[in-house]
């Protein structure tokens, strides 16, 4: 019988570093890291060199400088004294805002094209497909260039709605005006409202010094909160968490006893009823625009930069959307249509609790990815004047300024945090999704 | 009791299937008014296509093709509404072919035709496969048609490949294995940097092949952006190929790096790389080097092509069963071998309709270039409008782009579906 | 050996950079080319024509300068660049000159290290209304929507202007002019500023030019003029003297149609011998052949005749010389003597 030992240990050579398979792949890799650290080093080397040839260096400060320009469409207080910091925020503020719209209008969109292009209704489908066809296989650029077109050419301009017998007349009992400038609708105003909130205020600057009215200028702390808005909202949740409450409840008593207790005036009347009362208790009524000077004042203003782009990145995406989703559709067996119907269900239902669940474990990954391609077409915005981070920070700022470098990689770093945010929270979503498959 | 049975003896007479089923009425009927939802959809639909049409057609019909100046136009409508088409007339071989020589244009023509004769092979599997070797010439064909200059500039660089493939052939015997493979990537190496320049001038000046150099600053109209568009796809192909080993790799570090650039490439939109292209490349480089904007899009392109082609080669070698991957390993092929035998012919193979997509992705937003100054098509639709004559043509330049654009995505992306299909009955 | 692949780059690129030191006039005249950056489009300033051939006031200093130092006026390779990439193109290199309406200003000079050469055109930031608006003053579009073309000083002088006299405005940023003029005829913004030789030439391809006026306030100054890059005072006194020698010629009667004349022989005005080669070395000093100014002249006349052809009364655009007269009758255009 032989008894088995351990082989002789081999003593390293420097030969198995290539050949053997244990240590070759570390070779490799430190290879890599170091030819990727030279590269990285060469690139840096020359560019430092080049900026210093050209009399330059890579300093951020320039960003605390007076931006000196002005932006139209500002979620926030923002004037031409304010610095490239806080103009490049603005800008930021602005492109979420239209990739937040966009992937909504998409999305919503996107399903309805896609259940369409399933229709049995002949005339609806090949105008689906004929829909999905036009705007998948045409530029985006030129399509939002296009829609800018459109509404500027079609539209009427504010001087039509002057005169006596005017060319054009607002809409829905004067209270919405559609213009070649843009959209102006009714905003909500409180005749006892609560004032805002400066969020990290500075109380020693001139800004925050209350005026005669005893109320700050807009231009104090970072930015305001309104406090009307922030009741409204506190109070709507609450209302809400009461309600899912009760459908709890609702749901318990279904489970013991089979038989499911009626709640929903109750829970309609949670959720409105305190809402109205501190809609009331503020003094609630809608503003409405009015022409004034060269403009229509009042309402809010949705300019037709803000519009073109959110229109046409909406449909351009949504067309993928629609298509997306008509396949998440085809992928669900037909055999869980019939087996939906063998049960009774009406054909609305069957797609809403059966095949769309499904279906959406299907068209998550595609459709984040559709999300994250709005959100970067949202940086052609400068194609049509919407002041968008790229048409500040990346397009004012860089011009004026001259300081490319700096402006392209905060650019770059900005759009990949928010590429990066969405892929994370959208996966984050997916996996919860797919921890209900079997 | 007499029992009567009534039996018949001969069939009925087939009848017609009622008139509200058949013919043009039942297919109405079936198709578009089988509820009344579906009624009223219909209607609207019906509604909104002739509103549209009635719009658009009469302004379409319009003589003014022979019109000079948006003047001229006016004119001729007389008050009407109506397009310009005279614009498209007197410039749409600018729109197609930029400032390229005019007596070059045959250059152009036969370089892209010569491109589907390339592509044919790969995208048709019904073609005898000697085409293969036309395909793996074009490449080089492709730059010297477009830009012209010596005829041995391709041919040097061809070269390289050759000589690259004959180090390694020799030296595995001679030196082993590793030290084939480094020769094969120094070897051309040394033969591009060094050699070639001096050996092309050389032959250049025993025997002067040359066609007319064309800069790249004259490209222009949908010749930029389908060259842009090709020489991306045809560059970031293999550079995606490594990308998607790199990133399925499990070496940590070739794996992050793979991955590091995948993903900062595919979160920054692709105006920031073409403003690096603009503004910063040449900043990069060894002072001295002066890539031409072209050049320089060209590679920014390429490296945002990389990126989209490394996700979809990772899709098509996801797609292959593990079971390919085990057989390769149990032949005892070595981790390139099987790659180049078994593994990649038939990723690629699945890979083709994403690739398709990729590249009309690609080509569709080619159109950005012109936000940094380049001259395609939206770019010259800005020049002309500049021009006094046509100072306020808008539709009809727009309409002509997108209509152009529309037809060659379109087909392609109806080839790519027909690929689909071909594929999902051979590989399921 | 990481150290020494940096020392090797470094020394490679010490090398290249003095070798392009050693003087762009020189580059130029061996690549036979020269690299001119224009604007994409403006109209009367720089444009593509049906054939791809470059037109306008601006393109013809372009011509001028390749005309001097290279003996031909086609020997230009016309860069489009937009207020976005101009002027990294020209600190990069890959431009020679940039002749793209570009307003000198302090920064631009100093900070940005270019040399301003001289001024081809000098301009000013107006507005364009629509008659029908009532308005005669820039200082009554309070609370108007204002269109407005990006990457330029234009930008900076509205929100200045609008802050000094303390009125609110709606800013409409465009990309091009075609643009710009598009919004502002439908009625999209109430009126479209830019330099009044834009809004002039904008204005003039209108169907109803009457009903539009440009407000009598000029906001800025804006003295647009070639530049190059600092550091090469040979280049730069090339393009600056050919820009003058086409100013000199208007003020001493030379055109393009007696040039040749002129120049075959001395005759008895010193300046323009001096100018036009005949007498003295002034081509010489600017290592250029004697005739340089000649051929510069030879191209398409002198200031005069290009602003003629180009954006001059008998255009569509028809600009008044107005500033750009020579001093001699009451402009700002005054070339340094020829001696």
């Amino acid at each position: 019988m032989t008894s088995l030992t351990d082989p002789p240990k081999e003593s390293f050579r420097l030969g198995m570093l290539i050949y053997d398979t244990r240590y070759r792949s570390l070779t490799i890799q430190v290879v890599a890291l170091i030819g990727f650290m030279i590269f990285a080093a060469w690139l840096i080397n020359n560019t430092l060199y080049n900026l210093a040839e050209q009399g330059k260096n890579v300093a951020f400060g320039f960003l605390s400088d007076p931006a000196g320009y002005d932006i139209n469409q500002r979620l926030l207080d923002y004037n031409s004294q304010s610095t490239h910091w806080r103009a490049a925020f603005i800008g930021l503020l602005n492109t979420l805002l239209v990739a937040f719209l966009g992937c909504v209008t998409a999305t919503i969109i996107g399903v309805f094209v896609g259940v369409l292009r399933l229709s049995n209704n002949w005339l609806i489908a090949r105008l689906m497909t004929v829909y999905v066809e036009m705007f998948r296989n045409v530029p985006v650029l030129l399509w939002i260039v296009f829609t800018m077109a459109i509404m500027i050419e079609t539209l009427p301009a504010p001087r039509d709605f002057r005169g006596e017998s005017p060319d054009a007349s607002m809409v829905l009992f004067d209270s919405v005006a559609f213009t070649n400038r843009g959209v102006y609708i009714p905003e909500a105003l409180f005749s006892n409202g609560l004032g805002d909130l400066a969020v990290l205020p500075d109380r020693e600057s001139a800004a925050c010094q209350p005026g005669e009215d005893g109320a700050v200028s807009d231009a104090c702390g970072v930015f305001q909160i309104s406090l009307d808005l922030l009741l409204i909202v506190v109070v709507l949740g609450g209302s809400l968490f009461v309600s899912g409450l009760i459908r709890k409840r609702a749901d318990r008593i279904q489970n013991d006893t089979g038989e499911r207790p009626t709640t929903w005036y109750l829970r309609l009347g949670v959720v409105l009823v305190p809402t109205i009362a501190v809609l009331a208790v503020l003094g609630f009524h809608l503003g409405y625009p009015e022409l004034k000077g060269f403009n229509f004042q009042g309402g809010t203003y949705l300019r037709n930069s803000l519009i073109a782009l959110w229109l046409a990145l909406s449909l351009y995406t949504a067309a993928f959307i629609a298509e997306i989703v008509r396949a998440g559709i085809l992928a669900i067996s037909s055999g869980q249509t019939e087996a939906a119907a063998a049960l009774g269900l009406r054909s609305n239902r069957i797609m809403s609790l059966v095949i769309l669940p499904q279906a959406l474990r299907v068209i998550i990954p595609p459709l984040i990815s559709n999300y994250l391609n709005l959100t970067k077409n949202s940086s052609l915005a400068i194609a049509v004047g919407y002041m968008d981070i790229t048409g500040t920070l990346g397009g004012i700022t860089m011009n004026q300024t001259g300081r490319e470098l700096e402006c392209v990689l905060l650019l770059m770093l900005v759009y990949l945090t928010i590429s990066l945010s969405i892929s994370a929270v959208m996966n984050w979503y997916n996996d919860r999704v797919k921890l209900v498959e079997r | 009791m007499v029992d009567i049975h009534f039996v018949r003896k001969s069939m009925i007479e087939e009848q017609e299937p009622p008139a509200a089923t058949t013919g043009v009425a039942g297919w109405i009927r079936e198709n578009l008014f089988s509820s009344p939802l579906n009624a009223v959809l219909s209607i609207l639909s019906i509604g909104f296509i002739v509103y549209v049409l009635s719009a658009l057609l009469p302004w379409a019909i319009s003589p003014t093709w022979a019109a000079t100046s948006l003047g001229e136009c006016r004119e001729i409508l007389a008050g009407h509404e109506g397009a310009c088409w005279g614009v498209i007339r007197e410039r749409w071989l600018q729109l197609l072919f930029g400032f390229y020589p005019k007596e070059l244009y045959w250059r152009v023509v036969l370089d892209f035709a010569l491109l589907i004769v390339a592509v044919a092979p790969v995208l048709f599997t019904g073609l005898p496969r000697k085409m293969l070797y036309f395909s793996a010439i074009y490449p080089f064909l492709m730059p010297w048609l477009l830009w012209g200059g010596s005829v041995w500039n391709p041919i040097a660089a061809a070269l390289g490949f050759v000589l690259g493939y004959f180090a390694h052939k020799l030296a595995k015997p001679a030196l082993g294995g590793l030290a084939a493979v480094i020769l094969a990537f120094v070897v051309p190496i040394i033969w591009w940097m060094v050699l070639s320049g001096p050996v092309v001038d050389a032959l250049g000046s025993v025997l002067p092949l040359a066609m007319e150099t064309v800069q790249s600053r004259n490209f222009g109209g949908f010749m930029l952006s389908i060259t842009i568009g090709v020489v991306a796809i045809a560059i970031s192909l293999p550079i995606g190929i490594l990308l998607a080993l790199g990133r399925q790799s499990n070496l940590f570090i070739v794996r992050s790096l793979s991955v590091g650039f995948i993903e900062f490439i595919r979160g920054v939109p692709l105006i920031t790389l073409l403003f690096v292209a603009s503004t910063l490349l040449n900043i990069f480089m060894p002072p001295g080097t002066d890539f031409d904007i072209i050049l320089r899009v060209i590679i920014m392109v390429t490296l945002f092509a990389s990126a989209y082609m490394a996700e979809v080669v990772r899709g098509g070698l996801a797609a292959l069963p593990k079971g390919q991957y085990e057989a390769a390993d149990a032949l005892g092929l070595d981790f390139w071998m099987s790659q180049r035998l078994i593994i990649m012919p038939q990723a690629l193979k699945i890979s083709i309709p994403g690739i398709v997509s990729t590249f009309i992705g690609v080509f569709k937003d080619t159109t950005l270039v012109s936000i940094i100054g380049l001259l395609d098509p939206i770019g010259l639709s800005t020049s002309i409008r500049a021009d006094q004559a046509w100072n306020g043509v808008v539709w009809e330049l727009y309409g002509f782009i997108a209509l152009m654009f529309f037809i060659f995505c379109f087909s392609m992306s109806r080839y790519s579906m027909f690929l689909e299909r071909k594929l999902q009955t051979g590989h399921r | 050996m990481n150290k020494t692949v940096f020392v090797g780059v470094v020394a490679l690129a010490g090398m290249s950079a003095s070798v392009a030191a050693a003087g762009l006039v020189d580059e130029v005249k061996t690549r036979g080319k020269l690299n001119c950056g224009v604007a994409t489009g403006v109209p009367g300033f720089a444009a593509p024509d049906a054939n791809g051939e470059w037109q306008g006031f601006d393109v013809a200093v372009c011509r001028a300068v390749a005309a001097a130092v290279l003996d031909d006026p086609t020997a230009v390779e016309f860069v489009p660049t937009t207020g976005k990439t101009r002027f990294t193109a020209l600190a990069s290199g890959e431009i020679d000159m940039l002749a793209r309406n570009t307003t000198w200003t302090f920064s631009r000079d100093v900070d940005l290290k270019f040399d301003f050469v001289g001024v081809n055109y000098y301009d000013g930031q107006g507005f364009l209304v629509r008659k029908d608006l009532g308005v005669s003053s820039a200082k009554e579009l309070d609370g108007a929507t204002i269109c407005i073309q990006t990457g330029t000083t234009t930008e900076l002088n509205l929100a200045d202007f609008f802050r000094i006299n303390n009125m609110s405005y709606e800013p409409v940023p465009i990309e091009t002019n075609a643009e710009g003029q598009q919004q502002y005829l439908a009625g999209a913004c109430d009126s479209y500023t830019t330099d009044a030789s834009g809004l002039a030439a904008t204005r003039a391809t209108f169907e109803d030019a009457a009903e539009h006026v440009i407000l009598p306030e000029i906001i800025s100054k804006e003295p647009l003029g070639p530049l190059v890059r600092h550091g090469d005072n040979e280049w730069a006194d090339v393009v600056r003297w050919t820009l003058n020698a086409l100013i000199a010629a208007e003020e001493l009667g030379v055109t393009s149609a007696n040039v040749a004349e002129l120049a075959a022989a001395p005759g008895n005005n010193p300046e323009i011998n001096r100018l036009l080669g005949t007498e003295g070395t002034l081509g010489e000093m600017l290592g250029l052949p004697a005739d340089w100014a000649v051929k510069a002249i030879s191209v398409a006349g002198n200031y005069g005749e290009i602003f003629e052809k180009n954006i001059g009364e008998t255009t569509p655009i028809g600009l008044a010389r107005g500033l750009n007269a020579q001093w001699t009758s009451g402009g700002l255009l005054y070339a340094p003597p020829f001696r």
